[in-house]
């Protein structure tokens, strides 16, 4: 099990974080009507064999959605932010 | 090699089991062979075979970074059944199942297959709905299927639980009769033998590091075993496509996922099929050495680490129990995890791919097993002719841009959900 710490609540185990998928993916602007934008957003991960910076929500916590960097081998995490945060 | 048969065991009885040969050749890399293709997985090996037998093209090396069986092929909990519903899917599927029917004969292995049956449980009227739905489309397509109402699926199987406090009883089910298990390494040797005997070079302990390229064409490996030439190089590495496909500057569609199988201490002949409880993702049926293997969800975020997480073993278990309360009191003796390649409509990819000389076959989310004999068939087209199989058309690489997801799970692109 992971144990992620969020930044409001403290360190809490991975059964109260929900998946969010990979952060690094952006959404294209609504009025972009490029299709190759929109099937890069939606369907291309670099599915990275490493370091992944990904959303996790604290669904059973404060309920904001991080960003946390994780190391997809080991498993370790690197880092931990609110995702306004990082979006900002 | 010689094969094997009632007197080459009467022979080896007689003579103390000493003159048993090497399943398959130790090959030695050489510079350079026409198909050299990546991963010694079911997949991989079966794609050689066939490479050799239906088209003769023999000069062909599997090249495997561990040992032969020690993927997912040697991981999973070992189910094959052909009850898919959407068209492409039905037919692959159904191909293969022939293929299994005949496997353990045309590769002179006995590959355990067993032929149990399958039966997916279904825990409401609108689930009964979409089983004979799919009942329906299977027989319209030849392939076994029959729906049971809940008094069949009790004489069947009537440890379930069928009483007033089930958590969510059981209405009936959707039943194949010619789905069961196939002993898993018994397929990955066979297939090695089988190719070995026709003259591929399996290599193991062989693991390809990047690719060599003449222009825009590839054409060869970088090895930890050195530089390997190579007329058409296979891609077939399980949950590692994204990251041989990075080295080859392919984007794609594929997160890589962890599933789990887990499997209990030996018990009495109990369960005689293959179950799928309808209400919640997870089956089990019965090993021949008398544990219940389970089988339940991915672990949920993205993973290239082959072992477990208590979380998912806690909600396995749980489902378990809630399906057949009698096996609570059982240990549960090991759990175990494998690396997948999953694509945001779960199904797979053997595909022509953008890059000249690499080909791929991969995406295979958690049921490649069952698809192991078609999957090599079909490859072994492509690697052969260029042209795709008719029964691989929906599998192209480029269905995600142009729409034609073919989403058997109706998952949408959340591979983590699926
Ligand atoms: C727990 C679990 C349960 C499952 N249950 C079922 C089931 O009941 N029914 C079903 O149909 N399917 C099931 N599956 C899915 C099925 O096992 C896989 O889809 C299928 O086996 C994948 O194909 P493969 O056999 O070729 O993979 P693998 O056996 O994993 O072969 C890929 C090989 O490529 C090698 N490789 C990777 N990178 C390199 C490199 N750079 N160089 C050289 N070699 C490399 C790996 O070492 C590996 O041996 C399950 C999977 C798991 C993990
Ligand atoms: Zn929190």
């Amino acid at each position: 099990m992971l144990r992620i710490a969020c930044p409001s609540c403290g360190v809490r185990d991975q059964g109260e974080f929900r998946y969010g998928g990979d952060a690094t993916v952006e959404r294209p602007s609504y009025d972009n009507a490029d299709q190759e934008a929109w099937f890069r957003y939606v369907y291309v991960r670099p599915n990275p064999k490493g370091l992944h910076q990904e959303y996790w929500q604290h669904i059973f916590g404060c309920r904001q959605w991080l960003v946390v960097e994780r190391d997809t081998v080991t498993h370790s995490i690197s880092s931990v932010e609110f995702a306004r945060k990082q979006r900002a | 090699m010689g094969r094997y048969s009632v007197f080459s065991l009467l022979r080896q009885a007689a003579t103390g089991n000493t003159g048993w040969q090497r399943a398959w050749r130790a090959a030695v890399p050489k510079p350079s062979y026409d198909v050299v293709i990546v991963g010694g997985g079911g997949h991989g090996l079966a794609t050689a075979f066939y490479l050799a037998e239906n088209h003769g093209i023999r000069n062909v090396a599997v090249l495997e970074k561990g040992y032969i069986g020690g993927g997912n092929v040697g991981r999973n909990t070992t189910v094959i059944r052909s009850n898919y519903l959407l068209d492409g899917n039905t037919q692959f599927y159904e191909f293969s199942m022939k293929l299994w029917e005949g496997m353990s004969s045309a590769l002179n292995f006995n590959v355990m297959f067993s032929q149990r049956g399958q039966l997916v449980t279904a825990h409401s009227a609108d689930q009964m709905d979409t089983f004979s739905h799919r009942a329906n489309i299977m027989r319209s397509n030849g392939i076994d299927a029959d729906i049971l109402d809940r008094e069949e699926v009790r004489k069947l199987v009537p440890y379930l639980d069928f009483s007033e406090t089930a958590r969510f009883p059981i209405h009936g089910a959707i039943f194949q009769g010619r789905a069961g298990t196939a002993r898993h390494d018994a397929v990955a040797w066979g297939y090695a033998r089988a190719a070995s005997g026709h003259g591929v070079d399996i290599i193991e302990g062989c693991e390809v590091t990047d690719f060599i390229r003449h222009g825009d064409r590839i054409v060869g490996v970088e090895t930890t075993r050195g530089r390997i030439g190579a007329g058409k190089v296979g891609l077939a590495v399980a949950g590692h496509t994204s990251v041989l496909g990075q080295k080859a500057g392919l984007e794609l569609p594929i997160e890589s996922h962890l599933l789990q199988a887990f499997v209990t201490e030996p018990v009495k002949p109990l369960v005689d099929h293959v179950i799928a409880y309808g209400a919640d993702h997870f089956y089990l049926s019965q090993s021949d050495k008398g544990g219940l293997v389970f089988g339940g969800n991915l672990d949920g975020y993205n993973s290239y680490s082959q072992r477990g997480n208590t979380g998912v073993l806690r909600e396995v278990c749980e489902a378990a129990i809630a399906l057949m309360p009698n096996i609570s009191r059982l240990r549960l003796l090991r759990h175990w995890g494998g690396i997948m390649d999953m694509t945001p409509d779960a199904s797979p990819i053997i595909s022509l791919t953008p890059v000249d000389g690499l080909y791929l076959n991969g995406g295979w989310c958690y049921g490649g097993f069952k698809a192991t004999p078609a999957s090599g068939w079909c490859f072994a087209h492509m690697l052969a002719t260029d042209q795709t199989h008719e029964l691989t058309r929906c599998y192209r690489l480029d269905r995600f841009r142009t729409g034609h997801m073919i989403d058997e799970a109706g998952a949408g692109p959340f591979a983590w959900l699926q």
